[in-house]
């Protein structure tokens, strides 16, 4: 039996994961290419819970947000205060239900619609449990493994949000997994708002007026303010114009256009000020032009997170650099921010590298998967020693 | 036979075998080794897939399968390296029994695969399904290794729960209603409860195998069935809807060629078995539908009655001053 406080070679790990590849592989396979949009994930968690019964995950269930969840209990028992791990995937994908969601295996590469955001952490996340047991890996903490529902866009990441308000767990940390890219280490959460801004001109409006009504005018009209904003250098902010929408023909004035955007900073004050200017451009624009202009901001993330001392952070470096995987430290808007809102030191790590993210054509490659792998359950590995001991008090976020 | 019958008794649902620890469990007290064969050619886009979902889920989750191989006619892309890199075993179709004069087609490789093979049962897939899953092999083993008299398990392709209507029509392809399942309705009418004759994806018992004849290209599904059906009636049978099968849909040209195939296996059989001489007039056409529940055959008269020609008609003579021509 290897316990944690056996001393792990991770090399050695990746070597044993290999023999996984199938499993991974079959996973990543059967859970991707179902169509799992947000707010449609149902089926995706069905997968991930029918994958954890198999394994003999000994708690397993799915919330009434949708999440799914199995727990694999620490050998702490009562010694371990009923604290906990939580590993999270976010189950859901930019991609629709219309989609096809066929994934094509090549001989390095596996591509396909949601391939890598995030159908490989899913995957992984649902070959966990199979690989621990086999590989006689065992937790002093409890383990639970989150596939977590409406994450991305508008769902805000409601899933883990609510999974975090409700859980009766002592969550000590976090680590959030993501299909790509490896050696991305995010230990912090930017401040961001995201949402859209739709003008339209109304019914009533003077048709006689020729070539003046048109919603893109207006829209354009609002995109020229937005790039007017004045945006520091430090703290770095950044404005994503991301997609936009309007019109219906080439001959015809457009009677609605919108912009969806996401608005990035590592100061919340910052964020705060671009979205009154926000509204500010909304209104002062909206008057000028008659036109109706409403803005829905419907996602929001504080800037925050754990220093890059923190243990949490120093024990997945030392999995990283035993691994040879050169870390890239970027803040991220994911989970992470949850995590922060609850005051939980967290972590996102990439599986494998990959390209054309979101696009129809997103592929991963297969080999580095294994170091990927082996980085999580080292990092996982180093966490719970490091809580095995620690005051509970002191494993919070300052 | 009651034909309806036959389809309730011996018509699944993958679903209906989800259970693959039990169906392991029952291979294994059987004494059972069931081989996978996947014939190829140039098929590098969804090999992969397909080897590493059956290894995975079907040769180390559940011990389903005892050997998965790939059985190539000469592919010219990557298939026998992206096969043999997921841990197929791969052959060279023209390297197994390599005295025997080669031949081309999908059904030299699966008659090579009995000799090459070792499994007693032997499952066929075809190896360009994009929407791949393990029910594609298991759906398909089980009703063999729960019931012994059964030899021949044929996939269909449709969902009868998932309709929205009443009842609507279902069955093969082009192929299958426009051409086989007239001529099964003609001159093998039981054989018309196999909703898709012509789908690629079956297993068989070896001892069945081993007794017919393999044409070696478009026929081979037709003559399976008649063969098996003659050998072995149609207690030998049963098929397994395994939902939605994604895959290339060919031009209307190559089902010509397909078709052509078809034919001349068809009528060699129907020759040999002396049934075009002492078939009656079979007036009635049997398709499918389906209802919420329930497969049901359609069963529809068509008599192609005729007219004489009009020269033996006396009013027409007489209009038109004709003799009737004699002879």
């Amino acid at each position: 039996m290897k316990t944690t406080t056996d001393r792990v070679s991770l090399t050695d790990l990746r070597d044993q994961l290999r023999t996984y590849k199938e499993s991974v592989l079959a996973n990543l396979v059967m859970a991707g290419e179902i169509p799992a949009p947000t707010f449609s994930e149902h089926r995706r968690i069905e997968f991930l819970i029918n994958r954890f019964i198999e394994s003999s995950v000994s708690e397993v269930s799915v919330d009434d947000a949708g999440n799914g969840i199995g727990i694999i209990k620490g050998t702490g028992g009562e010694q371990g205060n009923g604290r906990a791990i939580l590993i999270n995937a976010h189950a859901d994908t930019v991609f629709s239900e219309k989609t096809d969601h066929t994934l094509m295996v090549g001989k390095e590469t596996i591509s396909g619609p949601g391939v890598a955001d995030n159908g490989l952490g899913f995957a992984v996340l649902a070959t966990l449990p199979q690989i621990l047991s086999e590989l006689d890996i065992r937790f002093h903490n409890d383990m639970i493994l989150l596939g977590g529902v409406k994450s991305l866009g508008r769902g805000n990441l409601d899933g883990i949000r609510f999974f975090l308000d409700q859980s009766p767990f002592d969550i000590v940390a976090g680590l959030c997994i993501e299909g790509i890219q490896l050696g991305r280490l995010s230990y912090q959460s930017i401040g961001m708002f995201r949402g859209e801004i739709t003008c339209r001109v109304p019914e009533s409006y003077d048709w006689s007026r020729f070539g003046e009504a048109s919603a893109v005018l207006t829209l354009n009209e609002i995109i020229n303010k937005i790039n007017d904003i004045r945006i520091p250098r430090r703290p770095r902010t950044g404005i994503v114009m991301g997609k936009i929408d309007g019109g219906s023909s080439f001959n015809t004035l457009a009677k609605e256009a919108t912009l969806g955007f996401e608005v990035r900073s590592e100061s919340d004050e910052v964020v705060s000020s671009i979205e009154t200017t926000f509204r500010n451009i909304a209104t002062e624009v909206a008057s000028k032009t008659g036109d109706q202009i409403e803005l829905d901001i419907f996602a929001h993330r504080k800037a925050g997170g754990i220093p890059f001392e923190h243990p949490v952070v120093t024990q997945a470096r030392h999995a990283m650099e035993q691994l040879e995987i050169e870390p890239r430290l970027a803040p991220s808007t994911s989970e992470l921010a949850a995590f922060i809102d609850h005051q939980i030191p967290a972590l996102t790590l990439g599986i494998t590298t990959g390209e054309q993210q979101h696009n129809q054509l997103e592929s991963i490659q297969i080999e580095p998967i294994f170091r990927g792998l082996a980085q999580i359950i080292g990092t996982l590995i180093s966490l719970d020693q490091h809580y095995k001991t620690l005051q509970h008090e002191s494993a919070k976020l300052d | 036979m009651n034909l309806q019958n036959w389809i309730n008794d011996n018509t699944y649902h993958h679903s209906q075998f989800w259970d693959l620890k039990k169906l392991v469990e029952e291979k294994e007290r059987q004494n059972l080794k069931i081989s996978l064969c996947l014939p190829t050619l140039n098929e590098e886009k969804t090999i992969g897939k397909e080897i590493i979902l059956f290894q995975s889920e079907l040769v180390k989750r559940y011990p389903l399968l005892d050997e998965i191989a790939v059985i190539d006619s000469g592919s010219q892309d990557k298939t026998l390296e992206v096969a043999k890199n997921y841990g197929a075993d791969t052959y060279l179709s023209s390297d197994i029994l390599p005295h025997l004069e080669p031949k081309r087609g999908k059904g030299e490789n699966l008659w090579k695969a009995i000799y090459q093979l070792t499994g007693d049962i032997i499952v066929y897939v075809d190896a360009d399904i994009s929407n791949i899953h393990p029910r594609f092999v298991y759906g398909l083993i089980a009703p063999l290794i729960y019931r012994p008299e059964v030899k021949y398990v044929k996939a269909f392709y449709d969902r009868p729960l998932a309709i929205s209507g009443n009842v609507r029509v279902s069955g093969g392809g082009r192929v299958t209603e426009i051409l086989v399942r007239p001529l099964f309705s003609l001159f093998f009418p039981e054989l018309t409860a196999m909703i898709q004759p012509l789908s690629g994806e079956y297993a068989v018992r070896r001892d069945v195998l081993e007794q017919i004849a393999f044409p070696v290209g478009y026929g081979v599904e037709t003559s399976h069935l008649i063969d098996v059906y003659h050998k072995f009636g149609m207690e030998a049978f049963a098929q397994t809807d395994l939902d939605k099968r994604v895959h290339e849909n060919k031009p209307t040209v190559d089902l010509g060629k397909m078709s052509f195939g078809i034919l001349q296996t068809f009528l060699k059989r129907t020759d040999a078995l002396d049934k075009i001489h002492h078939t009656g007039h079979e007036t009635l056409l049997r398709q499918f539908q389906v209802t919420k529940t329930q497969y049901e055959q359609n069963l529809i008269e068509i008599i192609e009655d005729e007219r004489p020609p009009m020269i033996e008609i006396p009013e027409y003579r007489e209009k038109f001053h004709k003799n009737k021509v004699s002879g």
